[in-house]
């Protein structure tokens, strides 16, 4: 019955079966239909999604430089779409690593706290807390990051500035309104915090009581039990939850937007303002005026943005799937 | 390096419920225990009081002492992690660390007690720790291989290779052979003989023959009914619990009579 030309046996000659054997069949080609029918709808609206992105940006891709100069499609400096391009992506990728690099040791952190150290109603109660964060619209954040945050750190930032000049001879410039990509990335932080700390937190949380028994039982203490069970056997599934929050990172929009004063270059001065910018905020800046081959323009950046969120996700299942045989899942 | 145990009157709970009742025993150094007696009856619960592996459990308390050499290990000023570098513990399943190598599965716990050691002297370590459980020969050309790699008999004798590394002065092991075929328990067994020059060894077994060929000592624990505390009937040498056993129960136990 292996051969695929070998057709199927007429309905009226299979052996009759069971009544409740009928149903069940009958439940599961259902669910593998639903299940078959969401999958392939997930990856129909996602093909969807790219052959929007490449179609209208192609003009983008072959428009010449005086097309793309004329009335200001590509800001007057860059020569060509990758020189406009090239910044951006720069701006998202510093904004979002920073982001996730504050923002990963510390929710490792809180995740151990809960699943490891504190008492089960303060566990549950941070908890809470942490999962409230997520629920704050982004708009929230970014209204706060601008009237509050800014002109907190922005002192800060200079204060800082100072004293890494005076000491390292450096030359590192910082806006005292605090509108930098280092503010935009704390505040990005504090956004991926909750889902980096609730993914790192499951996974803690299932460490084997086995190999934690056998580390305490050879004389650790706590961290140190920690540090033999707890992490090796949830590295993966911290690496796969960073790279969670480095997606939501790198997409986000709104927060950056509104604290960001923006700019294009490709530089460090992560305390300055109007250096940087990212993607998303950037296309969510410019749409509202732009119209013509200055859409493809910015839908161009789009497909970027989108090739970079689609590399970040394999490079996540690429290490998870690699990791997998020493995790320790016998 | 062995030394000696003295329980007094030992209760074990776990939250409100009583698990073990009034548990009083003397383990001699350089010898073997073995406790048997139904399922539940509380003989892990025991066997981790021995160590403090016990209050690891939420809720999980005792009332009572436990003396090392006069020491009690449940004093005001004892460190449970000191006391666990002193006593060592086998588990039922073997639980070598997955994401480590054979050697360094060894050198676990050294790693954690004094942090640092040099290279020959680890070396050295892991030969003698392995050579200590009979395992040497079968890894020593795949040291750096995962621990998780190996048989399951091979992982228990890993285990006891990693416990012995620490040199601790007692060895506790709770049904270590257990999950074993009949070929690496002997291989077991016959390391236990081997540790008892060195070690104290308690093991909790369920296996009649083996507590009879490795023990030196043999204690019964038996349970009244579920919910009921677990109690230490008898404790006598090893040849008298088989042969001569004081209690009723203990002879239907040891005979086979009782679930
Ligand atoms: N973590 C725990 N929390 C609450 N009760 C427990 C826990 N572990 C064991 N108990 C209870 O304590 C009693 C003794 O259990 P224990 O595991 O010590 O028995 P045992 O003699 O080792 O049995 P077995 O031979 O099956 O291993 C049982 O009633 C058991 O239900
Ligand atoms: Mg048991």
């Amino acid at each position: 019955m292996t051969t695929t030309d070998s057709p199927p046996a007429p309905a009226a000659v299979r052996p009759r079966q069971r009544r409740s054997g009928d149903t069940e069949r009958g439940f599961s080609r259902v669910f593998r239909w639903i299940s078959t029918g969401a999958g392939a709808l997930l990856l129909g609206v996602l093909a969807a999604v790219a052959l929007f992105l490449i179609v209208r940006a192609f003009p983008a891709f072959t428009a010449g430089a005086e097309q793309l100069h004329d009335a200001g499609k590509v800001p007057g400096s860059f020569g060509s779409l990758l020189g406009y391009v090239g910044p951006l992506v720069f701006g998202t990728l510093l904004a979002s690593v920073l982001a996730l690099v504050v923002a990963t040791p510390i929710s490792v952190g809180i995740a151990l706290f809960i699943s490891h150290y504190a008492p089960r109603r303060l566990a549950s109660i941070i908890g809470y807390v942490v999962d409230l964060l997520a629920a704050i619209p982004s708009v929230v954040f970014g209204l706060w990051g601008v009237y509050v945050f800014s002109g907190l750190v922005g002192d800060l930032w200079v204060w800082f500035a100072d004293v890494l000049n005076l000491i390292l001879g450096a030359n590192v410039e910082a806006s005292p309104t605090g509108r930098s990509l280092a503010t935009a990335s704390l505040v990005l932080a504090v956004m991926i915090l909750p889902i980096i700390t609730a993914v790192s937190r499951e996974v803690f949380l299932q460490t084997p009581k086995l190999h934690e028994e056998a580390a305490l039982a050879l004389g650790a203490t706590r961290w140190e039990m920690i540090r033999t069970a707890v992490l090796p056997f949830g590295r993966s599934g911290v690496i796969s939850a960073a790279m969670l929050g480095l997606g939501r990172a790198l997409g986000e929009t709104m927060a950056v937007l509104m604290i960001l004063s923006p700019g294009l270059s490709y530089s460090f001065q992560i305390f300055d303002s109007g250096r940087h910018t990212t993607i998303a905020a950037n296309i969510a800046s410019r749409f509202p005026e732009a119209n013509g081959l200055a859409i493809d323009v910015l839908i161009a950046t789009g497909l970027a943005l989108f090739v970079i969120t689609l590399a970040v996700n394999m490079l996540a299942r690429w290490i998870v799937a690699r990791r997998k045989e020493f995790s320790g899942a016998n | 390096m062995a030394q000696r145990i003295d329980v007094k009157d030992l209760n074990i709970y776990y939250g409100d419920f009583l698990a073990v009742q009034d548990v009083s025993m003397t383990i001699d150094p350089k010898s073997v225990t073995a406790f048997i007696g139904p399922s539940g009856c509380g003989k892990s619960t025991f066997l981790r009081t021995l160590n403090r592996m016990h209050e690891v459990i939420p809720g999980a308390r005792v009332e009572g002492s436990v003396e090392l050499e006069g020491v009690d290990l449940y004093g005001a000023d004892v460190d449970p992690v000191a006391v666990r570098r002193t006593v060592g513990m086998v588990f039922q399943r073997p639980n070598p660390f997955p994401t480590m190598s054979i050697k360094e599965n060894v050198l676990a716990g050294v790693k954690l007690n004094n942090r640092k050691i040099s290279k020959s002297d680890a070396d050295e370590l892991v030969e003698r720790s392995l050579r200590g459980a009979n395992l040497w020969n079968e890894v020593k050309d795949r040291l750096e291989k995962p621990g998780s790699g190996l048989s399951g008999g091979q992982q228990q004798r890993l285990c006891i290779a990693r416990a012995i590394a620490v040199k601790p002065q007692v060895l506790l092991m709770d049904e270590p052979c257990s999950a074993l075929d009949p070929i690496s328990t002997l291989a077991i067994e016959d390391l236990i003989q081997e540790l008892k020059k060195d070690y104290t060894i308690v093991i909790v077994t369920h296996n009649m023959q083996q507590a009879a060929r490795v023990s030196d000592r043999t204690a019964f624990f038996n349970i009244a009914g579920t919910g009921k505390p677990g109690r230490l009937i008898e404790m006598n040498d090893t040849a008298t619990i088989f042969s001569a056993p004081g209690e009723k129960a203990t002879e239907d136990y040891v005979s086979g009579r009782f679930g």
